[in-house]
């Protein structure tokens, strides 16, 4: 077990630093640069370019400048901003990344929880109105992108019925709309996995004997089949994270969200090097941490399953 | 004379795989409708110049902000285009890229994932290191990489979701590809002497056709929701061409005063999406030898 999270840990590092090479090069070999983002029109004069460069270190070698990168980021240090020019990338980061996570979080809980309500409502009653209500209502949360999403519901919710706010941030009514636009997603691929695993194991022999040994249909559901079923749903954590992560791109500008969709976007188009850098990197680290996490949980909660072993 | 006369009736025709499957999808009502929406989408695409009103492009600032009106069904945009045009000739956008980013995604995956499964030892090594590099990468986050290195435009996006997406193919033909390779007919086919080329292309590939082509049918949508949504925030296509992804990022700033400009185009993204979820779920249950009649 112990040896096994080392592994996974030890992983890690390989894989941010091809991360952070791919996006570093991807980056570079994108035309346009820092000091004239919008090409001809730039009001410096060559002398007070070179000065920016050599400011910013842009002047040095590609290998230097990665070089200098990493030995930056791992003491935290992912340098200024070129956009927002007197902030720090930590301080900006550190600004967004709570507001994403916070409208990723309340997405997940809501997607979870309606999600395996659906996925139980469907499987209980099985070939039902109900099942295919619940199967239906997934499907088209799934297939249809969140950003036309977020458009059906600001019609329905701020113009239809005047109820909800269509964007900012500032208060519980605001979260409302972008949470349940991002959480729909999740939700739908949260009941389908569901209604899969409690079918499987609605029928598994085990379940037979709790109904023959007299125990009422909601202990059975309650107890038995609701414990083993979430167990393969909770695999889909992990890639749900990456899910909502990048969602909320397009969910936070539809919503004004002052999250870090907005400066990723923000930072694409602006060459912000050092701010791109750290988005990938945060992105990537979010992930690994959260797959890694569910995996462990995953042994947790099903003996079964020996985490670590082989095959 | 004497065995016609022993079985009594007529025998069953043989029935291949395919023919069973495509049996089996044409019972599947949702699967049909997603699919004659998707002929008439397709239609319209390759028609448009004959079927659209007017060109995407025409503009005509007498006739801006209309609402939909006898002229303009579905109204016009601030420029005074053509709503409906616009929306008619996004559709070619969305199918090109539907198709041809799978075609690109096909054409790099399944080769590297035989190749792997195949072959073995260091080249399926390094490539499932490549791999799991790809898979930490938030998908959308790395297009978006990619398209601001190349600039916007139709033909970058082809190389952007191919470059991305051929990662879920890889893997796919690749564990395909391992698990048939230890069977008897691929090892039969060995003994009588085949080339490891002639063993990939006729024994096993063929074999692995079915799951590579659900995956496929449920990356068309992926392809369109891709593209959508990178013109969604505008590092898509070139305006002015037509794009819906590209109407509905342009188009939600006016929601409250200019609904129709942003709904239409966000409802030809949803039933897009949804027609090509119907029909993938469709082919999923039809090659799926356990539901087989």
């Amino acid at each position: 077990m112990m040896f096994y999270l080392i592994r996974r840990i030890l992983w890690l590092i390989p894989t941010l630093l091809a991360m952070a090479l791919v996006t570093f090069l991807v980056m570079h070999a994108t035309p346009g640069s820092p000091l004239e983002p919008e090409g001809g029109n730039n009001p410096l004069s060559p002398a007070e370019q070179n000065n920016l460069a050599a400011k910013y270190g842009l002047d040095r070698p590609l290998w230097a400048q990665f070089g200098v990168f990493l030995v930056n980021a791992m003491q935290g240090d992912f340098g200024h901003s070129y956009v927002y020019k007197t902030r720090t990338v930590a301080e900006i980061l550190g600004d967004a990344f709570p507001v994403s996570l916070r409208l990723g979080a309340m997405a997940l809980v809501i997607a979870t929880c309606l999600g395996v309500g659906l996925g139980v409502l469907a499987a209980v009653h099985q070939n039902s109105f109900w099942d295919y209500l619940s199967v239906t209502t997934a499907m088209v949360a799934v297939s249809i992108p969140n950003f036309v999403m977020a458009v059906f519901l600001i019609l329905l919710f701020s113009f239809l019925i005047p109820v909800l706010p269509t964007g900012g941030w500032g208060g519980p009514r605001d979260w409302v709309l972008p949470t349940v636009t991002l959480a729909l997603a999740p939700m739908a691929i949260i009941a389908r996995y569901t209604r899969a695993s409690m079918l499987e194991v609605i029928h598994a022999d085990y379940i037979r004997t709790a109904r023959a040994k007299g125990l009422t249909d909601t202990a059975v559901i309650s107890k038995h089949v609701l414990k083993n079923a979430f167990i393969p749903v909770l695999t889909l954590l992990g890639p749900l994270f990456a899910a909502v992560g990048t969602g909320s791109f397009f969910v936070e500008s539809i919503f004004r969200v002052p999250g870090m969709g907005r400066f990723f976007v923000i930072s694409m188009t602006g060459r912000d090097y050092p701010m791109i850098m750290a988005v990938v990197l945060c992105y990537g680290v979010f992930l690994a941490v959260m797959n890694l996490l569910v995996d462990l949980l995953y042994g947790v909660l099903d003996p079964r399953i020996r985490v670590g072993a082989k095959g | 004379m004497a065995l016609m006369l022993r079985r009594g009736k007529k025998p069953s025709p043989e029935v291949s795989l395919w023919q069973d499957a495509w049996r089996r999808l044409r019972r599947n009502r949702l699967a049909v409708l997603g699919g004659l929406v998707i002929i008439a989408l397709g239609l319209a695409a390759a028609f448009a110049d004959a079927i659209a009103p007017y060109h995407y492009t025409k503009a005509n600032f007498l006739h801006a902000y209309e609402f939909p009106n006898r002229d303009f069904p579905l109204g016009t945009d601030p420029l005074g285009r053509d709503m409906l045009s616009r929306l008619i000739y996004g559709a070619r956008v969305s199918m090109l890229v539907g198709f041809v980013a799978q075609l690109m995604v096909v054409s790099i995956g399944v080769p590297i994932g035989a190749l792997a499964g195949y072959y073995g030892g260091t080249v399926d090594l390094l490539i499932m290191r490549g791999v799991d590099v790809m898979y930490a990468f938030p998908r959308l986050l790395f297009v978006i990489l990619i398209m601001a290195m190349l600039g916007a435009g139709l033909l970058n996006i082809f190389i952007a979701i191919g470059l991305t997406g051929w990662v879920n193919i890889a893997r796919l033909t690749r564990a395909q590809i391992l698990a048939l390779k230890a069977q008897e007919f691929s090892e039969g086919a060995r003994a009588v002497g085949a080339s490891g080329p002639r063993v990939l292309c006729r024994h096993l590939l063929p074999n692995a056709l079915s799951p590579i082509i659900v995956a496929v049918t449920f990356g068309i949508p992926e392809a369109i929701f891709t593209e959508a949504a990178l013109s969604f925030i505008g590092v898509g296509i070139n305006p002015p061409t037509a794009s819906w992804g590209q109407m509905v990022g342009e188009y939600q700033q006016y929601i409250l005063s200019y609904w129709y400009l942003c709904v239409f185009p966000s409802a030809a993204i949803a039933v897009t999406m949804l027609s090509f979820t119907f029909v993938g779920d469709g082919v999923r249950d039809a090659l799926d030898p356990k539901l087989r009649d």
